[in-house]
């Protein structure tokens, strides 16, 4: 069994981190006595109510948009549903074909409703949508000029993640929406920046976006809220109805704690982000260089220059992923395979298939994804272990 | 011990990890995923890997969910449906053993460090008096119950690092176990048929939507046409349902299945019945020492079949002591020891 510490070597940010302590702290009152409902008229709500537009204002500066333009939600997968469903929705009432452009390495929150939506989710009376997947090189980026062909003024949405949950893969969005408003004038650009956020400096990353998804547990923060940047004058359809919050956009009493929870992460990740960029940056590049020279046969499956800081993609040939992520898991080691499906069972991935790499190929296929958490000790852990398990399941 | 539990989700399974647990060893739970479509039975859908993970919790244990749908499409489903459009009439519960749990899982959870495989059948391991370093395959306690048939193919290698657990329980035991430990599997329902054919669609909703289906002239052991069935690669040698009754007014039974040929034929109680089972090439094999022809067996040719006394004969095949139904090809033949009735002697596929 392991000889390492019984602390765990956490090398999965990709899928959520943990929650800084100034973000518990920010959000402790509001969990105890701040209790108000920011929708009623007295007092006690009018603190939550203040707590909520505090928040507001702050996740608009670090985005980059105005408040009124944020609308918070239970998390990414809602605001990519209401991204995508929403713009549809709106679209679909003025009767014309519909045709929406997604990127073929989106996550299952765009996925799923771009397919549902092409299924006739809307059910009887709206418009058939068309749904056009945008192929990606070897490395995720999107086919530019693949693109510009799917693209014509039947296009209501075009959406492509700013960066890729699995691979890390970050795509060049300014040049996607300056495509879409060329050629497809009256479409609605969202981008999911789900992964990004933690990374990217998003007024400059989403320029030309009119839909933006983000996700607190992403970046320091709680599980269970995100929000969905929506420009002034996008139509867009609620998905969640009742009593009209955030601008009859996502109806239902606001989950104040959350607000303040994203809020406070975006603001820290902002304000440490070119720090931390160059250090989670050397301590990947040294994990990258490390499984590549110690694991016969590894490669890295993104270079770093194209992928956010943390991620660090691997293939390891002649072994089953699901049994190194046992040995890991056994040691410790906590890292993922970037694909799973309801049961917990992993699933061959769409992004590598969409990549060129299916089969035997993706047999081996782990990422590991650093961040603001990770150190020096949790590299040298991994070159530990990782070698270890290899050269056990090979044996 | 390190034993890997393999969980179903069943209340079986979840006993059997919950005895291993408190017996000291060092447990971790593994439920597999074999099947992508939709299915409302034990083992494959994904309310069972949740209650096979939350039994996990409450016994503290680590679980893990592997997903063997490729190898289970091309081992067990695949042959499945290969073997209907052959006209025979497999066992595709018997290949998942066969390639799937005592294959590819016993041999990761070897290539993971465990010492064993655990299962929760009903049936039981146990060391060979005679020989020491080899191992018995026995029914289970609960003979109502008794999955021995469905390990029959199961040699040296594999006993050698298979559990039991709760082999020596009545089914109603292990039920109050489960309710005693508080484990959530305690009331479910057993898993019938096949796991990944629905209820609501049947046999024939999914062979259907695999294969074209063809209607079949039957006729009876005189040629004469006696009527047609809508779909020949459904018929079970055997089978007297949607057969009919023949002109005495007795019933009649398949005799035998023409599937290329689209033609059924069908007979009368003695004209049906069969003095023996031929076991097709390759198949016959042994839990441990092989019979030789001439020696005598019980053969048990359904999971819950009456043993019927038996000798072996050339072929390989086996000689009935009194006239039988005819056995389905694709049907496995287990065949347990004449004096030692509950030990498994060894198993073949009618041919």
């Amino acid at each position: 069994m392991s000889a390492g510490s019984s602390e765990l070597c956490y090398l999965d940010h990709a899928a959520t981190t943990p929650v800084r302590a100034e973000v518990a702290e920010a959000m402790a009152p509001f969990a105890a006595s701040h209790f108000g409902n920011p929708s009623g008229g007295h007092r006690a709500a009018a603190a939550a109510r203040r707590a909520l537009e505090e928040a507001r204002d702050s996740v608009a500066e670090v985005v980059g948009c105005e408040p009124g333009e944020v609308v918070f939600t239970a998390g990414g997968t809602e605001a990519d549903n209401l991204a995508v469903l929403g713009t549809l929705a709106a679209a679909a009432e003025l009767g014309n074909p519909l045709a929406v452009v997604c990127s073929a390495v989106e996550h299952p929150a765009v996925r799923e409703p771009c397919r549902a939506a092409a299924k006739g989710w809307f059910g009887a009376g709206g418009s058939p949508v068309v749904l056009r997947e945008v192929p990606v090189g070897g490395d995720g980026v999107v086919d530019l000029e693949a693109l510009e062909a799917l693209l014509d003024p039947s296009v209501a949405l075009v959406s492509v993640m700013l960066a890729n949950n699995e691979v890390g893969t970050v795509q060049p969005l300014t040049e996607v929406a300056a495509a879409a408003h060329r050629r497809a004038p009256r479409s609605v650009v969202h981008t999911d920046a789900v992964q990004a956020a933690a990374w990217l400096d998003l007024p400059r990353a989403a320029v030309g976006c009119d839909l933006v998804s983000v996700s607190a547990h992403k970046l320091g923060g709680p599980k269970g809220v995100g929000a969905l940047v929506a420009r002034e004058g996008t139509r867009l359809r609620p998905l969640v109805l009742g009593g009209g919050q955030e601008r009859e956009r996502r109806s239902g009493t606001q989950n104040v704690a959350g607000a303040v929870g994203l809020a406070a992460s975006l603001r820290l990740a902002a304000a440490d982000r070119a720090a931390e960029w160059e250090r989670v940056t050397r301590l990947r590049d040294r994990l990258a260089a490390g499984l590549a020279a110690a694991v016969p046969g590894l490669s890295v499956t993104v270079p770093g220059e194209r992928a956010l800081p943390g991620h660090c993609h691997v293939l390891v040939p002649g072994v089953d992923r699901e049994e190194l992520l046992v040995l890991l898991d056994a040691d410790g080691v906590c890292v993922s395979a970037g694909s799973s499906c309801a049961s917990g069972a992993l699933e061959p991935s769409h992004v590598l298939a969409a990549m060129g790499i299916e089969g035997e190929a993706a047999r081996g296929a782990l990422r590991f994804s650093l961040g603001r958490a990770s150190t020096d000790a949790d590299v040298d852990r991994a070159l530990a272990a990782v070698p270890a398990a290899v050269e056990r399941l090979c044996r | 011990m390190r034993v890997l539990v393999a969980m179903s989700g069943g209340v079986d399974s979840s006993v059997a990890a919950a005895l291993l647990v408190e017996a000291g060893h060092e447990v971790v739970g593994a439920t597999l995923k074999l099947w992508g479509g939709a299915s409302d039975s034990g083992c494959c859908s994904v309310a069972d890997v949740e209650d096979a993970r939350r039994v996990a919790q409450q016994l503290g244990i680590d679980h893990h969910v592997f997903n063997l749908t490729e190898a289970f499409e091309a081992l067990v489903v695949a042959p499945y449906v290969a073997e209907h459009a052959r006209g025979r009439t497999p066992n595709p519960c018997i290949e998942c053993n066969r390639h799937i749990k005592f294959d590819r899982l016993a041999e990761r959870a070897r290539r993971l460090g465990f010492d064993a495989l655990a299962t929760g059948h009903h049936a039981r391991v146990a060391a060979d008096p005679t020989h020491p370093g080899r191992f018995r395959l026995r029914r289970g306690a609960d003979t109502a119950k008794d999955q021995s048939y469905v390990l029959s193919m199961l040699g040296q290698p594999e006993l050698r690092r298979l559990v039991l657990p709760v082999g020596e329980l009545t089914k109603a035991a292990v039920r109050s176990q489960a309710a005693a430990l508080g484990l959530r599997t305690a009331g479910k329902p057993d898993s019938q048929d096949v796991c990944f054919i629905r209820s609501t669609e049947g046999r024939q909703g999914f062979l259907g939507r695999r294969l074209a289906l063809h209607p079949a002239e039957v006729v009876d052991l005189a040629g004469r046409s006696v009527g047609t069935v809508p779909a020949v690669e459904l018929v079970t040698v055997g089978q007297r349902r949607g057969i009919g009754r023949g002109d005495d007014g007795r019933r009649r039974y398949v005799v035998s299945v023409d599937a290329p040929g689209r033609r059924v034929v069908v007979g009368g109680p003695e004209e049906a019945a069969c003095d023996g089972v031929s076991l097709a090439e390759g198949t016959l094999h042994w839990v441990d020492e092989a019979l030789p022809a001439g020696a005598r067996a019980l053969a048990q040719v359904s999971a819950h079949g009456r043993p019927i006394g038996c000798t072996l004969a050339e072929g390989p095949a086996g000689r009935f002591d009194e006239p039988q139904r005819p056995v389905a090809p694709g049907q496995t033949v287990a065949l347990y020891h004449a004096d030692e009735p509950d030990a498994v002697a060894g198993a073949g596929v009618a041919a």
